[in-house]
Protein backbone atom coordinates (compact mmCIF):
# COMPACT_ATOMS: atom_id res chain seq x y z
CA UNK A 1 0.00 0.00 0.00
CA UNK A 2 1.29 3.73 -0.76
CA UNK A 3 1.87 5.60 2.19
CA UNK A 4 0.58 8.69 2.51
CA UNK A 5 2.62 11.99 3.88
CA UNK A 6 -0.58 13.78 4.87
CA UNK A 7 -1.67 10.65 6.98
CA UNK A 8 2.04 10.17 8.66
CA UNK A 9 1.76 14.18 9.78
CA UNK A 10 -1.56 13.82 10.93
CA UNK A 11 -0.69 10.70 13.04
CA UNK A 12 2.56 12.50 14.69
CA UNK A 13 0.47 15.41 15.12
CA UNK A 14 -2.25 13.51 16.68
CA UNK A 15 0.61 11.89 18.94
CA UNK A 16 2.34 14.94 20.02
CA UNK A 17 -0.74 16.73 21.36
CA UNK A 18 -1.50 13.92 23.69
CA UNK A 19 2.29 13.06 24.82
CA UNK A 20 4.06 16.60 24.49
CA UNK A 21 2.76 17.80 28.18
CA UNK A 22 4.28 14.17 29.48
CA UNK A 23 7.54 14.67 27.53
CA UNK A 24 7.75 18.25 28.60
CA UNK A 25 7.11 17.09 32.30
CA UNK A 26 9.58 14.56 31.93
CA UNK A 27 12.14 16.74 30.66
CA UNK A 28 11.80 19.50 33.26
CA UNK A 29 11.92 17.21 35.81
CA UNK A 30 15.79 16.60 35.73
CA UNK A 31 16.58 20.36 34.68
CA UNK A 32 18.67 21.69 37.13
CA UNK A 33 17.28 24.91 37.60
CA UNK A 34 14.21 25.68 39.61
CA UNK A 35 12.44 27.51 36.44
CA UNK A 36 11.18 26.46 33.47
CA UNK A 37 14.43 27.04 31.28
CA UNK A 38 16.57 24.02 30.52
CA UNK A 39 20.14 24.68 32.81
CA UNK A 40 21.32 21.16 32.95
CA UNK A 41 20.81 17.89 33.66
CA UNK A 42 20.32 16.73 37.22
CA UNK A 43 18.38 14.62 39.86
CA UNK A 44 17.59 16.66 42.56
CA UNK A 45 14.35 17.16 42.48
CA UNK A 46 13.91 13.24 42.86
CA UNK A 47 16.06 13.64 45.93
CA UNK A 48 13.57 16.18 47.07
CA UNK A 49 10.70 14.65 46.33
CA UNK A 50 12.08 11.25 48.25
CA UNK A 51 13.45 12.99 51.24
CA UNK A 52 10.18 14.86 51.60
CA UNK A 53 7.97 12.97 53.95
CA UNK A 54 4.97 14.36 52.95
CA UNK A 55 5.19 12.93 49.78
CA UNK A 56 6.61 9.79 50.91
CA UNK A 57 3.79 9.22 53.52
CA UNK A 58 1.09 10.11 51.05
CA UNK A 59 2.57 7.33 48.59
CA UNK A 60 2.24 4.61 51.42
CA UNK A 61 -1.34 5.75 52.22
CA UNK A 62 -2.07 5.92 48.09
CA UNK A 63 -0.21 2.65 47.56
CA UNK A 64 -2.02 0.84 50.72
CA UNK A 65 -5.56 2.13 49.75
CA UNK A 66 -5.62 1.40 46.13
CA UNK A 67 -3.62 -2.17 47.17
CA UNK A 68 -6.82 -3.28 49.39
CA UNK A 69 -9.24 -1.63 46.92
CA UNK A 70 -7.99 -3.84 44.13
CA UNK A 71 -7.87 -6.61 45.85
CA UNK A 72 -11.74 -6.32 47.46
CA UNK A 73 -13.30 -5.00 43.85
CA UNK A 74 -11.84 -7.27 42.15
CA UNK A 75 -13.09 -10.51 43.85
CA UNK A 76 -16.60 -8.83 44.10
CA UNK A 77 -16.37 -7.32 40.84
CA UNK A 78 -15.42 -10.90 39.65
CA UNK A 79 -18.41 -12.69 41.04
CA UNK A 80 -20.43 -10.04 40.11
CA UNK A 81 -19.72 -10.47 36.56
CA UNK A 82 -19.88 -14.22 37.05
CA UNK A 83 -23.63 -14.15 38.35
CA UNK A 84 -24.46 -11.50 35.71
CA UNK A 85 -22.94 -13.82 33.16
CA UNK A 86 -24.71 -17.00 34.33
CA UNK A 87 -27.80 -15.13 34.75
CA UNK A 88 -28.63 -12.04 32.81
CA UNK A 89 -30.19 -9.08 35.02
CA UNK A 90 -30.70 -5.73 32.70
CA UNK A 91 -31.90 -3.59 35.82
CA UNK A 92 -28.41 -4.75 37.68
CA UNK A 93 -26.09 -4.22 34.54
CA UNK A 94 -27.82 -0.98 34.02
CA UNK A 95 -27.07 0.17 37.28
CA UNK A 96 -22.96 -0.99 37.19
CA UNK A 97 -23.04 1.44 33.70
CA UNK A 98 -24.89 3.79 35.28
CA UNK A 99 -22.15 4.11 38.76
CA UNK A 100 -19.34 4.69 35.55
CA UNK A 101 -20.79 7.49 34.29
CA UNK A 102 -22.01 9.29 37.21
CA UNK A 103 -19.57 12.38 37.96
CA UNK A 104 -16.97 11.75 40.04
CA UNK A 105 -18.51 14.84 41.90
CA UNK A 106 -21.88 13.88 42.51
CA UNK A 107 -20.73 10.18 43.79
CA UNK A 108 -18.26 12.16 45.90
CA UNK A 109 -20.86 14.00 47.63
CA UNK A 110 -23.30 10.80 47.78
CA UNK A 111 -20.33 9.19 49.47
CA UNK A 112 -19.91 11.98 52.37
CA UNK A 113 -23.73 12.31 52.77
CA UNK A 114 -24.04 8.40 53.32
CA UNK A 115 -21.16 8.01 55.70
CA UNK A 116 -22.55 11.09 57.35
CA UNK A 117 -25.77 9.45 57.83
CA UNK A 118 -24.19 5.94 59.10
CA UNK A 119 -21.67 7.88 61.70
CA UNK A 120 -25.21 9.22 63.58
CA UNK A 121 -25.54 5.53 64.65
CA UNK A 122 -21.63 4.05 64.94
CA UNK A 123 -18.84 5.75 66.63
CA UNK A 124 -16.53 6.36 62.84
CA UNK A 125 -15.46 8.65 61.40
CA UNK A 126 -13.83 9.81 57.95
CA UNK A 127 -10.16 8.06 57.96
CA UNK A 128 -8.44 5.63 55.94
CA UNK A 129 -11.36 3.18 55.84
CA UNK A 130 -13.64 5.47 54.18
CA UNK A 131 -11.72 5.88 51.23
CA UNK A 132 -10.94 2.29 51.13
CA UNK A 133 -14.75 1.89 50.77
CA UNK A 134 -15.04 4.74 48.87
CA UNK A 135 -12.34 3.02 46.20
CA UNK A 136 -13.79 -0.45 46.30
CA UNK A 137 -18.00 0.84 45.60
CA UNK A 138 -16.43 2.75 42.41
CA UNK A 139 -13.54 0.32 41.29
CA UNK A 140 -16.13 -2.99 41.25
CA UNK A 141 -18.17 -1.54 37.99
CA UNK A 142 -14.45 -1.34 35.98
CA UNK A 143 -13.70 -4.88 37.24
CA UNK A 144 -17.40 -6.09 35.95
CA UNK A 145 -17.27 -4.42 32.45
CA UNK A 146 -13.95 -5.68 31.71
CA UNK A 147 -14.22 -9.54 33.14
CA UNK A 148 -17.61 -9.87 31.76
CA UNK A 149 -16.14 -9.07 28.23
CA UNK A 150 -14.02 -11.77 28.95
CA UNK A 151 -16.59 -14.08 30.35
CA UNK A 152 -18.91 -13.71 26.86
CA UNK A 153 -15.59 -15.02 25.01
CA UNK A 154 -15.96 -18.43 27.23
CA UNK A 155 -18.24 -21.49 25.70
CA UNK A 156 -20.65 -22.10 28.48
CA UNK A 157 -20.88 -25.61 27.57
CA UNK A 158 -17.45 -25.87 29.39
CA UNK A 159 -18.85 -25.54 33.23
CA UNK A 160 -21.73 -28.36 32.06
CA UNK A 161 -18.91 -30.85 30.94
CA UNK A 162 -17.01 -30.21 34.47
CA UNK A 163 -20.01 -30.84 36.26
CA UNK A 164 -21.05 -33.89 33.79
CA UNK A 165 -17.22 -34.70 35.03
CA UNK A 166 -17.87 -34.78 38.95
CA UNK A 167 -16.78 -31.80 39.73
CA UNK A 168 -19.26 -29.59 41.83
CA UNK A 169 -20.01 -25.97 41.06
CA UNK A 170 -17.30 -24.30 43.01
CA UNK A 171 -14.77 -26.93 41.35
CA UNK A 172 -16.43 -25.84 37.70
CA UNK A 173 -15.91 -22.44 38.71
CA UNK A 174 -11.91 -23.07 40.24
CA UNK A 175 -10.67 -25.54 37.46
CA UNK A 176 -12.51 -24.45 34.42
CA UNK A 177 -14.07 -20.89 34.63
CA UNK A 178 -11.89 -19.38 35.68
CA UNK A 179 -8.42 -20.58 34.59
CA UNK A 180 -10.53 -19.24 30.67
CA UNK A 181 -10.80 -15.46 32.48
CA UNK A 182 -7.82 -14.95 34.41
CA UNK A 183 -5.99 -12.48 32.01
CA UNK A 184 -9.29 -10.67 32.10
CA UNK A 185 -9.23 -10.45 35.74
CA UNK A 186 -5.72 -9.78 36.09
CA UNK A 187 -6.37 -6.76 33.38
CA UNK A 188 -9.36 -5.69 35.47
CA UNK A 189 -6.96 -5.47 38.25
CA UNK A 190 -4.39 -3.40 37.18
CA UNK A 191 -7.11 -1.27 35.79
CA UNK A 192 -9.02 -0.92 39.39
CA UNK A 193 -5.39 -0.30 40.97
CA UNK A 194 -5.11 2.50 38.37
CA UNK A 195 -8.17 3.92 39.11
CA UNK A 196 -8.15 4.25 42.92
CA UNK A 197 -4.16 5.41 42.88
CA UNK A 198 -5.41 8.28 40.55
CA UNK A 199 -8.50 9.34 42.28
CA UNK A 200 -8.39 12.91 43.66
CA UNK A 201 -12.23 14.19 43.58
CA UNK A 202 -14.03 11.79 45.30
CA UNK A 203 -11.06 10.93 47.72
CA UNK A 204 -10.59 14.79 48.53
CA UNK A 205 -14.53 14.28 49.73
CA UNK A 206 -14.12 11.05 52.38
CA UNK A 207 -10.64 11.43 53.22
CA UNK A 208 -10.31 12.19 56.83
CA UNK A 209 -6.95 13.86 58.53
CA UNK A 210 -4.93 10.86 58.58
CA UNK A 211 -5.53 9.39 54.99
CA UNK A 212 -4.25 12.04 52.73
CA UNK A 213 -3.46 10.74 49.39
CA UNK A 214 -0.67 10.83 46.65
CA UNK A 215 -2.80 12.98 44.54
CA UNK A 216 -3.72 15.32 47.19
CA UNK A 217 -0.59 16.07 48.12
CA UNK A 218 0.46 16.72 44.57
CA UNK A 219 -2.62 18.88 44.01
CA UNK A 220 -2.12 20.96 47.44
CA UNK A 221 1.72 21.49 46.02
CA UNK A 222 1.08 22.61 42.52
CA UNK A 223 -1.63 24.67 43.78
CA UNK A 224 0.84 27.14 45.81
CA UNK A 225 3.15 27.16 41.98
CA UNK A 226 5.49 25.69 39.73
CA UNK A 227 7.20 23.03 41.93
CA UNK A 228 9.41 20.25 39.62
CA UNK A 229 9.30 18.07 42.94
CA UNK A 230 6.02 17.57 41.84
CA UNK A 231 7.59 17.08 37.47
CA UNK A 232 9.66 14.22 39.34
CA UNK A 233 7.09 12.64 40.95
CA UNK A 234 4.81 12.74 38.53
CA UNK A 235 7.57 11.38 35.69
CA UNK A 236 7.99 8.50 38.31
CA UNK A 237 4.19 7.58 38.56
CA UNK A 238 3.61 8.05 34.38
CA UNK A 239 6.74 5.64 34.48
CA UNK A 240 5.15 3.22 36.95
CA UNK A 241 1.45 2.96 35.58
CA UNK A 242 2.92 3.10 31.51
CA UNK A 243 4.24 -0.38 32.50
CA UNK A 244 0.83 -1.48 34.26
CA UNK A 245 -0.97 -0.81 31.16
CA UNK A 246 1.56 -2.29 29.06
CA UNK A 247 0.86 -5.67 31.00
CA UNK A 248 -2.81 -5.31 31.38
CA UNK A 249 -3.05 -4.66 27.53
CA UNK A 250 -0.58 -7.97 26.83
CA UNK A 251 -2.54 -10.26 29.02
CA UNK A 252 -6.01 -8.72 27.96
CA UNK A 253 -5.31 -9.85 24.18
CA UNK A 254 -3.81 -13.36 25.76
CA UNK B 1 -32.63 -58.15 30.00
CA UNK B 2 -30.93 -55.96 32.78
CA UNK B 3 -32.66 -52.41 32.68
CA UNK B 4 -29.80 -49.60 33.65
CA UNK B 5 -31.71 -46.94 32.42
CA UNK B 6 -35.40 -46.35 32.98
CA UNK B 7 -37.75 -43.27 31.89
CA UNK B 8 -41.21 -42.74 32.78
CA UNK B 9 -43.28 -40.83 31.76
CA UNK B 10 -40.97 -37.94 31.51
CA UNK B 11 -41.94 -34.15 30.33
CA UNK B 12 -40.16 -31.18 30.19
CA UNK B 13 -42.28 -28.40 29.90
CA UNK B 14 -41.54 -24.43 29.11
CA UNK B 15 -43.33 -21.39 29.22
CA UNK B 16 -43.34 -21.26 25.94
CA UNK B 17 -43.43 -25.07 24.86
CA UNK B 18 -43.58 -28.57 25.71
CA UNK B 19 -39.81 -29.56 24.85
CA UNK B 20 -40.62 -33.40 25.91
CA UNK B 21 -43.93 -34.84 26.31
CA UNK B 22 -44.31 -38.32 28.24
CA UNK B 23 -41.46 -40.21 27.22
CA UNK B 24 -40.82 -43.81 28.65
CA UNK B 25 -38.37 -45.71 27.69
CA UNK B 26 -35.83 -48.96 29.03
CA UNK B 27 -32.85 -49.46 28.16
CA UNK B 28 -30.45 -52.65 28.69
CA UNK B 29 -26.97 -52.72 29.49
CA UNK B 30 -24.41 -52.70 27.08
CA UNK B 31 -26.95 -51.37 24.31
CA UNK B 32 -26.41 -49.13 21.74
CA UNK B 33 -29.79 -47.18 21.68
CA UNK B 34 -30.41 -44.48 19.50
CA UNK B 35 -32.77 -41.06 19.89
CA UNK B 36 -33.73 -39.88 16.71
CA UNK B 37 -35.38 -37.00 14.84
CA UNK B 38 -35.81 -33.96 13.59
CA UNK B 39 -34.24 -30.35 14.97
CA UNK B 40 -36.43 -29.39 18.07
CA UNK B 41 -38.01 -32.98 18.70
CA UNK B 42 -36.55 -32.86 21.77
CA UNK B 43 -34.00 -35.79 21.32
CA UNK B 44 -31.59 -33.10 23.08
CA UNK B 45 -33.49 -32.05 25.93
CA UNK B 46 -34.09 -35.74 26.73
CA UNK B 47 -30.70 -36.28 26.78
CA UNK B 48 -30.31 -32.94 28.98
CA UNK B 49 -32.63 -34.32 31.57
CA UNK B 50 -30.76 -37.77 31.87
CA UNK B 51 -27.54 -35.95 32.39
CA UNK B 52 -28.89 -33.94 34.89
CA UNK B 53 -28.46 -30.12 32.97
CA UNK B 54 -32.68 -29.87 33.48
CA UNK B 55 -34.93 -31.45 35.60
CA UNK B 56 -37.96 -33.28 34.53
CA UNK B 57 -41.37 -31.29 35.26
CA UNK B 58 -43.14 -34.63 35.34
CA UNK B 59 -41.81 -38.40 35.31
CA UNK B 60 -39.32 -40.44 36.57
CA UNK B 61 -35.95 -41.31 35.51
CA UNK B 62 -34.36 -44.13 36.84
CA UNK B 63 -30.61 -45.14 37.00
CA UNK B 64 -29.70 -48.59 38.19
CA UNK B 65 -33.30 -49.17 40.00
CA UNK B 66 -33.50 -45.51 41.42
CA UNK B 67 -34.56 -41.83 41.33
CA UNK B 68 -31.89 -39.73 39.86
CA UNK B 69 -34.39 -36.82 38.68
CA UNK B 70 -33.34 -34.47 41.12
CA UNK B 71 -29.26 -35.49 41.61
CA UNK B 72 -26.72 -32.74 40.39
CA UNK B 73 -24.62 -34.07 37.03
CA UNK B 74 -21.56 -34.63 39.25
CA UNK B 75 -24.11 -36.90 41.19
CA UNK B 76 -25.16 -39.07 38.89
CA UNK B 77 -23.27 -41.64 36.77
CA UNK B 78 -23.05 -40.96 33.13
CA UNK B 79 -21.61 -38.96 31.22
CA UNK B 80 -21.94 -36.87 28.38
CA UNK B 81 -20.41 -36.71 24.71
CA UNK B 82 -21.19 -32.74 23.57
CA UNK B 83 -22.02 -31.81 20.04
CA UNK B 84 -19.19 -29.40 20.01
CA UNK B 85 -16.92 -31.98 22.72
CA UNK B 86 -16.66 -28.95 25.24
CA UNK B 87 -12.77 -29.76 26.03
CA UNK B 88 -11.19 -27.66 28.28
CA UNK B 89 -8.73 -25.82 25.90
CA UNK B 90 -6.22 -24.85 28.94
CA UNK B 91 -5.36 -28.41 30.16
CA UNK B 92 -3.95 -30.70 27.79
CA UNK B 93 -5.40 -34.02 26.69
CA UNK B 94 -4.16 -35.95 29.33
CA UNK B 95 -5.35 -33.19 32.08
CA UNK B 96 -9.02 -33.40 29.67
CA UNK B 97 -8.82 -37.48 30.61
CA UNK B 98 -7.63 -36.90 34.37
CA UNK B 99 -10.21 -34.15 35.15
CA UNK B 100 -13.15 -36.19 35.73
CA UNK B 101 -11.15 -38.97 38.00
CA UNK B 102 -9.52 -36.19 40.05
CA UNK B 103 -12.77 -35.04 41.09
CA UNK B 104 -13.19 -38.30 42.44
CA UNK B 105 -10.17 -38.29 44.00
CA UNK B 106 -9.87 -42.03 42.32
CA UNK B 107 -6.89 -44.22 42.44
CA UNK B 108 -4.35 -46.04 39.41
CA UNK B 109 -5.46 -42.55 37.64
CA UNK B 110 -1.93 -43.56 35.76
CA UNK B 111 -2.91 -46.74 34.12
CA UNK B 112 -6.62 -46.28 33.63
CA UNK B 113 -5.66 -42.63 31.77
CA UNK B 114 -3.18 -44.72 29.78
CA UNK B 115 -5.74 -47.63 28.70
CA UNK B 116 -8.21 -45.58 27.53
CA UNK B 117 -5.87 -42.93 25.83
CA UNK B 118 -4.69 -46.37 23.95
CA UNK B 119 -8.44 -47.06 23.30
CA UNK B 120 -8.86 -44.14 21.16
CA UNK B 121 -5.83 -44.01 19.29
CA UNK B 122 -4.59 -41.09 21.01
CA UNK B 123 -1.25 -42.35 22.38
CA UNK B 124 1.54 -40.06 21.74
CA UNK B 125 -0.70 -36.75 21.47
CA UNK B 126 -1.04 -36.97 25.69
CA UNK B 127 0.96 -33.23 26.36
CA UNK B 128 -1.37 -31.16 23.00
CA UNK B 129 -3.54 -28.93 23.71
CA UNK B 130 -7.11 -29.13 22.34
CA UNK B 131 -6.16 -26.27 19.78
CA UNK B 132 -3.44 -28.80 18.07
CA UNK B 133 -5.88 -31.35 17.42
CA UNK B 134 -8.03 -32.54 14.32
CA UNK B 135 -11.91 -32.53 14.66
CA UNK B 136 -11.28 -36.27 15.10
CA UNK B 137 -9.00 -36.52 17.27
CA UNK B 138 -10.96 -33.73 19.47
CA UNK B 139 -14.21 -36.36 18.89
CA UNK B 140 -11.56 -39.26 20.63
CA UNK B 141 -10.79 -36.94 23.77
CA UNK B 142 -14.32 -35.93 24.57
CA UNK B 143 -15.29 -39.81 24.22
CA UNK B 144 -11.52 -40.45 26.40
CA UNK B 145 -12.65 -38.27 29.03
CA UNK B 146 -16.45 -39.37 29.50
CA UNK B 147 -15.16 -43.61 28.84
CA UNK B 148 -12.36 -43.13 31.80
CA UNK B 149 -15.28 -42.58 34.17
CA UNK B 150 -16.80 -46.01 33.46
CA UNK B 151 -20.79 -44.43 32.99
CA UNK B 152 -23.36 -46.37 33.72
CA UNK B 153 -24.84 -45.10 30.72
CA UNK B 154 -22.42 -42.28 28.01
CA UNK B 155 -24.76 -39.97 26.48
CA UNK B 156 -23.69 -38.70 22.86
CA UNK B 157 -25.17 -35.48 21.63
CA UNK B 158 -24.31 -35.70 17.63
CA UNK B 159 -20.73 -36.18 18.14
CA UNK B 160 -20.29 -36.97 14.64
CA UNK B 161 -22.07 -33.80 13.46
CA UNK B 162 -19.45 -31.68 13.67
CA UNK B 163 -16.82 -33.88 11.28
CA UNK B 164 -16.44 -33.40 7.70
CA UNK B 165 -18.61 -36.29 5.98
CA UNK B 166 -15.75 -38.71 5.04
CA UNK B 167 -14.18 -38.53 8.08
CA UNK B 168 -18.10 -39.26 9.89
CA UNK B 169 -18.06 -43.02 8.67
CA UNK B 170 -14.89 -43.98 9.67
CA UNK B 171 -15.40 -42.61 13.14
CA UNK B 172 -19.33 -44.32 12.99
CA UNK B 173 -17.32 -47.65 12.72
CA UNK B 174 -14.92 -46.67 15.16
CA UNK B 175 -17.55 -45.56 17.63
CA UNK B 176 -19.46 -48.88 17.37
CA UNK B 177 -16.19 -50.60 17.82
CA UNK B 178 -14.82 -48.85 21.12
CA UNK B 179 -18.79 -49.56 22.76
CA UNK B 180 -18.18 -53.54 21.79
CA UNK B 181 -15.12 -53.58 23.54
CA UNK B 182 -15.89 -51.70 26.60
CA UNK B 183 -19.59 -52.84 27.06
CA UNK B 184 -20.92 -49.36 27.93
CA UNK B 185 -24.65 -48.67 27.32
CA UNK B 186 -24.62 -45.82 24.81
CA UNK B 187 -27.73 -43.37 24.46
CA UNK B 188 -26.66 -41.26 20.99
CA UNK B 189 -29.05 -38.28 19.67
CA UNK B 190 -28.82 -38.02 16.02
CA UNK B 191 -30.60 -36.47 13.24
CA UNK B 192 -29.08 -38.77 10.75
CA UNK B 193 -31.13 -41.50 10.15
CA UNK B 194 -28.45 -43.54 8.25
CA UNK B 195 -26.48 -43.30 11.27
CA UNK B 196 -29.16 -44.21 13.66
CA UNK B 197 -29.42 -47.23 11.30
CA UNK B 198 -26.48 -48.45 10.97
CA UNK B 199 -25.15 -47.59 14.72
CA UNK B 200 -28.22 -48.93 16.73
CA UNK B 201 -29.21 -51.72 18.50
CA UNK B 202 -32.54 -50.18 19.27
CA UNK B 203 -33.63 -46.71 18.17
CA UNK B 204 -36.58 -44.63 19.21
CA UNK B 205 -37.86 -41.98 16.92
CA UNK B 206 -39.37 -39.10 18.43
CA UNK B 207 -41.10 -35.88 16.89
CA UNK B 208 -42.28 -33.12 18.71
CA UNK B 209 -41.68 -34.15 21.99
CA UNK B 210 -43.48 -37.78 22.00
CA UNK B 211 -41.72 -40.37 21.13
CA UNK B 212 -43.17 -42.45 18.07
CA UNK B 213 -41.80 -45.43 18.04
CA UNK B 214 -39.16 -48.09 19.48
CA UNK B 215 -37.77 -50.87 18.01
CA UNK B 216 -34.56 -52.83 16.01
CA UNK B 217 -33.44 -50.65 12.76
CA UNK B 218 -35.60 -53.15 11.28
CA UNK B 219 -38.97 -52.75 12.85
CA UNK B 220 -38.47 -49.41 11.93
CA UNK B 221 -37.34 -48.93 8.95
CA UNK B 222 -40.23 -52.03 7.63
CA UNK B 223 -42.97 -51.48 10.14
CA UNK B 224 -42.83 -47.94 10.62
CA UNK B 225 -46.39 -47.54 13.20
CA UNK B 226 -46.82 -43.93 11.86
CA UNK B 227 -46.37 -42.00 9.11
CA UNK B 228 -44.13 -39.46 10.91
CA UNK B 229 -41.09 -42.53 11.13
CA UNK B 230 -42.36 -43.78 7.87
CA UNK B 231 -41.27 -40.66 5.99
CA UNK B 232 -38.09 -39.63 8.58
CA UNK B 233 -36.63 -42.40 7.96
CA UNK B 234 -35.99 -43.13 4.30
CA UNK B 235 -38.45 -42.25 0.90
CA UNK B 236 -42.24 -43.22 1.16
CA UNK B 237 -44.68 -43.30 -2.44
CA UNK B 238 -47.90 -42.50 -0.93
CA UNK B 239 -50.53 -44.75 -2.96
CA UNK B 240 -54.12 -43.95 -1.31
CA UNK B 241 -53.77 -45.16 1.51
CA UNK B 242 -50.48 -47.11 1.79
CA UNK B 243 -46.98 -46.33 1.39
CA UNK B 244 -44.53 -47.89 -0.80
CA UNK B 245 -40.46 -47.56 -0.43
CA UNK B 246 -39.08 -46.43 -3.73
CA UNK B 247 -36.73 -49.83 -3.81
CA UNK B 248 -39.98 -51.83 -2.93
CA UNK B 249 -41.32 -50.53 -6.22
CA UNK B 250 -40.61 -51.84 -9.65
CA UNK B 251 -41.44 -51.32 -13.50
CA UNK B 252 -42.53 -53.07 -16.16
CA UNK B 253 -44.14 -52.46 -19.62
CA UNK B 254 -46.68 -54.84 -19.34
CA UNK B 255 -49.21 -54.99 -16.17
CA UNK B 256 -48.08 -57.34 -13.38
CA UNK B 257 -49.88 -60.29 -12.72
CA UNK B 258 -49.09 -63.43 -10.36
CA UNK B 259 -51.36 -61.39 -7.20
CA UNK B 260 -48.49 -58.49 -7.26
CA UNK B 261 -50.42 -54.45 -7.13
CA UNK B 262 -50.18 -53.04 -10.18
CA UNK B 263 -50.53 -49.50 -11.59
CA UNK B 264 -50.45 -47.59 -14.57
CA UNK B 265 -48.01 -44.46 -14.74
CA UNK B 266 -45.96 -42.47 -17.06
CA UNK B 267 -41.99 -41.88 -16.69
CA UNK B 268 -41.06 -38.74 -16.35
CA UNK B 269 -37.28 -37.82 -15.56
CA UNK B 270 -34.31 -40.55 -14.50
CA UNK B 271 -31.48 -39.31 -12.35
CA UNK B 272 -28.56 -41.63 -12.19
CA UNK B 273 -27.47 -41.54 -8.92
CA UNK B 274 -24.16 -43.89 -9.85
CA UNK B 275 -25.10 -47.35 -7.76
CA UNK B 276 -28.39 -47.29 -8.92
CA UNK B 277 -31.29 -45.00 -10.96
CA UNK B 278 -34.20 -42.74 -9.22
CA UNK B 279 -37.32 -42.78 -12.13
CA UNK B 280 -40.04 -40.02 -11.39
CA UNK B 281 -43.07 -41.03 -12.58
CA UNK B 282 -46.19 -39.94 -12.44
CA UNK B 283 -49.32 -42.21 -11.84
CA UNK B 284 -52.67 -42.29 -13.49
CA UNK B 285 -54.22 -40.17 -10.83
CA UNK B 286 -51.45 -37.40 -11.68
CA UNK B 287 -49.78 -38.41 -8.05
CA UNK B 288 -45.90 -38.34 -8.53
CA UNK B 289 -44.27 -42.02 -7.68
CA UNK B 290 -40.30 -42.51 -7.17
CA UNK B 291 -38.97 -45.77 -8.13
CA UNK B 292 -35.58 -46.73 -7.53
CA UNK B 293 -34.15 -48.79 -9.80
CA UNK B 294 -30.67 -50.74 -10.78
CA UNK B 295 -28.77 -49.07 -13.15
CA UNK B 296 -28.29 -52.36 -15.18
CA UNK B 297 -31.76 -52.94 -16.21
CA UNK B 298 -33.83 -51.77 -18.69
CA UNK B 299 -34.00 -48.03 -19.02
CA UNK B 300 -36.94 -45.87 -19.89
CA UNK B 301 -37.54 -43.29 -21.79
CA UNK B 302 -39.11 -39.76 -20.24
CA UNK B 303 -42.68 -39.83 -21.55
CA UNK B 304 -43.17 -44.04 -21.66
CA UNK B 305 -46.27 -45.72 -20.30
CA UNK B 306 -45.44 -47.80 -18.06
CA UNK B 307 -46.77 -49.82 -14.85
CA UNK B 308 -45.60 -49.66 -11.56
CA UNK B 309 -45.84 -53.18 -9.53
CA UNK B 310 -44.84 -54.03 -5.90
CA UNK B 311 -45.32 -56.72 -3.58
CA UNK B 312 -48.37 -56.75 -0.45
CA UNK B 313 -46.20 -57.71 1.88
CA UNK B 314 -43.98 -54.34 1.71
CA UNK B 315 -46.42 -51.84 1.83
CA UNK B 316 -46.73 -49.93 5.08
CA UNK B 317 -49.65 -49.58 6.67
CA UNK B 318 -51.39 -47.02 9.13
CA UNK B 319 -54.41 -46.78 10.77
Amino acid sequence: MKRTPALAIYAVGAFLFLHLPLLILSIFSFNSSRFTVWQGFSLRWYAAAIKDTQLTESAVNSLIIATVATLVSTVLGTLCAYGLWKRTSRPLAGSLYLSLVTPEIVTGISLLAFYQWIFRFLRVQLGMHTVILAHISFSIAYVVIVVIARLRTVDATLEEAALDLGANEWQAFRYVTLPAILPGVVAAALLAFTVSFDDYVITSLVAGVDSETLPMVIYAIARRGVNPVVNAISALIVIGFGSLVVISERLRSA
Amino acid sequence: MECVLELRGVSKHYPSHHAVNGVSLNLARGEFFSLLGPSGCGKTTTLRLVAGFEEPTHGEIRLNGSSIQHLKPYQRNVSTVFQNYALFPHLTVRDNVEFGLRRRAGNHIGDRVRDVIDLVQLAGKESRRPAQLSGGERQRVALARSLVLEPDVLLLDEPLSALDPNLRKQVRAELKAIQRRVGITFLFVTHDQEEALSLSDRLGVMNKGHLEQIGTPEEIYLQPSTRFVASFLGAVNWIGDVGVRPEAMRIAREPSRNGHRSRPATIVHSTFLGNCVHVDTRLSDGEPAVVEISRLGEAFAPGEAVHLWWEPADELRFE
